[in-house]
């Protein structure tokens, strides 16, 4: 192997690691908002917006990512009505076509993870909220959704690092990042086994980092798992609280 | 043990006719009593006799399908909905009554992703919307009057059972609520944990506050009540003094309950 190439590769690489990262927090961020209204909306049997979603995730999560991206990016085009309304000076892009690619599918899984979260909320804690005097959003944003969230958390960290890997597809839609430079070079040098060991040691290094955050939101949002309790006996640990 | 408060206050709960169904099962079927203002009322009966049932309708954790419940003088208004059953007929004032009663549950049902200090503040500043400081000084007594001031900052997950009930009876007190209502208690806790949940039961109702007591501990109920209720199959059978329902002897299904 050729460590001075594989270096000259890996640092040009770098420069695809904002396109990467932006791809991946904002479809995360943009999907996670989506997901919460999708698992509310699931949760509370919201009709007819329940079946909508029902159907959405079913398509979304039944498809593969590449192909939801392609019909984006190639399939809208062919629509008239979609090239004269406004949303064609984002969806003749590839960036935002990835970004909603992205976005809709992180949004599908995002939204079963969260309806997961959300039943699992013990009702005892719920009642003893409604006993309170708490009810709608209150309840919600002070009790059910914090508990949730504690309890998506693993689970969402997953779909995190998924998702940091899934923007490798962008570059087959054209953009520049890790990816997309890393066929770049391959075209040029035809040299693939040192590009993509290279792209693969940024898409680690970055997963890394990803699984560090969740680790300390984790630890963050659980204090009470932190370290052994001083004070609390045998009896605390039996007795622990199963509603 | 309480006197009697004068007979010119309306009762701090009033119920009457109130009957609930779970499908083909009927639970409650036409309960009718008041508890007055300081008055602490143990409610018996074996498992299935409604009791529970009886005590989540007066906050409307339960609908009754028919009948009344006032709670101090406001009675929740409750309205027929379509496909059957009833529904408050304004839920914000069903949520400031809920506000005004205090519950223990059985299995206490703190909120995991709080502390102890955060449980018992948490309704005094989100709910009645109080200053953060006043609750907190508030809490801290509270805490120190069950005796549990030193797990302030612990997570329920670390407290015992009998620790957990004690941090829950300071959250439902925080509320300064009118009416004190208790769900078995003790019945989720080891049996050497009973007695400390049972004497703070005690100490509140020894300062008069209005009180009641679904539970299984007879002689406690004796003990402490101004009033016992006996249930049996939705209905109240015998009502009055302790010494009057467990010296009645005409009852056998009583006789047997207190049996075990």
């Amino acid at each position: 192997m050729d460590f001075e190439f594989l270096s000259q590769t890996f640092l040009k690489l770098l420069h695809g690691i904002p396109v990467t990262l932006e791809l991946a927090t904002l479809s995360l961020m943009l999907g996670a908002c989506l997901a919460l209204a999708f698992a509310v909306i699931r949760v509370r049997r919201i009709r007819p917006l329940n079946w909508l979603v029902i159907g959405y995730v079913y398509v979304f999560r039944g498809t593969p990512l590449l192909v939801q991206l392609f019909i984006i990016y190639y399939g809208l085009a062919q629509f008239p009505e979609i090239r004269s309304s406004f949303a064609w000076t984002y969806l003749r892009e590839p960036y935002w076509c990835a970004l909603l690619a992205l976005t809709l599918n992180t949004a599908a899984y995002g939204s079963e993870i969260l309806r997961g979260a959300l039943l699992s909320v013990p009702r005892g804690q719920i009642m003893a909220a409604r006993a309170c005097g708490m009810s709608g959003l209150l309840l919600f944003r002070r009790i059910s959704f914090p508990i949730a969230l504690r309890q998506a958390l693993p689970a969402y960290g997953n779909e995190f690092i998924l998702m940091i890997k899934a923007t490798s597809l962008a570059s087959l839609v054209t953009l520049a990042d890790v990816t997309g430079i890393a066929a770049r070079i391959i075209a040029e040098t035809y040299r693939p086994v040192e590009v993509f060991v290279a792209a693969g040691t940024i898409y680690l290094a970055l997963s890394y980092g990803l699984i560090l955050l969740v680790r300390l939101a984790e630890i963050r949002l659980n204090p009470d798992q932190r370290e052994p309790a001083p004070g609390a006996g045998v009896s605390a640990a039996r007795k622990e609280v199963n509603p | 043990m309480n006197q009697m408060t004068p007979p010119a206050q309306p009762p701090a709960v009033s119920v009457r006719g109130l009957r609930k169904r779970y499908g083909a099962l009927e639970v409650l079927k036409g309960i009718d009593f008041d508890a007055h203002r300081g008055e602490v009322v143990s409610i018996l009966g074996s498992s299935g006799s409604g009791k529970s049932t009886l005590l989540r309708c007066i906050n409307m954790l339960e609908i009754p399908e028919d009948g009344t419940v006032t709670v101090d003088g406001t009675e929740i208004e409750l309205v027929a909905q379509r496909g059957g059953g009833r529904r408050p007929a304004d839920t914000r004032a069903m949520d400031r009554m809920r506000a005004r009663i205090g519950m223990v549950f059985q299995d206490f049902n703190l909120w995991s992703h709080k502390t102890v200090l955060g449980n018992v503040i948490e309704a005094p500043t989100h709910v009645q919307k109080r200053p953060r400081a006043e609750c907190i000084a508030e809490a801290r007594t509270l805490l120190d009057k069950v005796g549990i001031a030193d797990k302030a900052d612990q997570y329920p997950s670390r407290l015992s059972g009998g620790q957990q009930q004690r941090a829950a009876i300071a959250r439902a007190l925080a509320m300064k609520p009118a009416v004190m209502l208790f769900d078995e208690p003790t019945s989720a806790l080891d049996p050497e944990l009973v007695g400390e949940v049972l004497r703070v039961i005690r100490a509140l109702a020894e300062e008069g506050r209005t009180m009641l007591i679904v539970t299984h501990e007879v002689g406690f109920a004796r003990d402490i009540s101004d009033t016992v209720i006996f249930m049996n199959e939705g209905v109240i059978e015998e009502s009055g003094p302790p010494e009057e329902v467990f010296a009645a002897g005409n009852n056998t299904r009583l006789a047997r309950f207190i049996e075990g």
